[in-house]
């Protein structure tokens, strides 16, 4: 119980690369499980982090592995945070196409920023927008909206 | 006759209908969207208009690549006057098709037996 209480903070750097993102993703994944977050939950999280890492390595540093992917997450039993920043130019994400129009429904990509937004609790960028800032809070530590103090 | 390939279950059922059942639980990585491409383009190519069943039953997990390789297959398919029908998605990857729409792009059906009737 008393490790479950304890909060983690830590900062990161990965190389450029899908390896690197999947190896944490496990890491951080188990993590969360042990301080009690659920399959739905870990579900979320882990959808999440493929989409922010595809964003990164992929479109931010073009998959350079000179460039870097700077990671700080805290887990504890309540929350899940983490943010993820690239070397890139970044982007706005006010600009980018609704892939639920029906003008976009058939293009290929572009649906991991809804995803994200879908599935986390928060979600922010950076004004430059090459970092994201993600937050599940655990489903059954989470007083309901209706509940009052 | 059935054929395997690493990451998918090849069955034609009846004449000409292909069924082909997704193996890997986890469905993530580029160099395995890339490996199903390269499995999934022949049996299109080879029968031409193609009448595929793609069964989900074993994936458990996604992410918004595989759906632009489906977008990808069914552009194909369609473009030649075939039919694709998914099958056997599990809940919490059914909400990943309605979130971004996408389940009333393709159809969807709950079950291979379900996805199966009309075709065979």
């Amino acid at each position: 119980m008393a490790k479950n209480l304890r909060s983690s903070r830590r900062k990161l750097e990965l190389t450029s690369t899908m390896e690197a993102a999947e190896r944490l993703c496990s890491e951080l994944l188990e993590e969360a499980k042990e301080k009690g977050f659920e399959e739905e939950d870990l579900f979320a999280i882990h959808l999440a982090l493929e989409e922010a890492f595809v964003n990164s390595i992929q479109h931010g540093n073009h998959s350079d592995p000179s460039k870097k992917v700077y990671v700080e997450y805290s887990i504890t039993p309540q929350r899940f945070e983490i943010s993820i920043a690239d070397e890139g130019p970044g982007f706005d994400p006010g600009t980018l196409p609704d892939p639920r129009m029906p003008e976009n429904l058939c293009k290929t990509s572009g649906r991991g920023v809804l995803l994200i937004r879908s599935f986390m609790d928060e979600v922010e960028y950076n004004s430059k927008g090459n970092q994201i800032r993600m937050v599940k809070f655990k489903r059954a530590g989470v007083p309901s909206k209706g509940q009052r103090g | 006759m059935d054929q395997k390939s690493p990451n998918m279950t090849v069955e034609y059922v009846g004449e000409d209908v292909i069924v082909a059942t997704l193996v890997d639980e986890k469905i993530l990585e580029e160099s395995q969207i890339q490996a199903l491409e390269s499995s999934f383009l022949p049996l299109i190519e080879e029968n031409n208009p193609a009448k595929l069943v793609v069964d989900f039953s074993n994936v458990r997990f996604l992410t918004s690549s595989v759906l632009g390789l489906l977008i990808r297959l069914s552009k194909k398919i369609y473009e030649a006057g075939g039919i694709l029908r998914l099958c056997g998605i599990q809940p919490k990857i059914y909400e990943i098709f309605k979130i971004t729409r996408l389940d009333k792009v393709f159809d969807i059906y709950p079950t291979r037996e379900e996805a199966l009737e009309g075709l065979v």
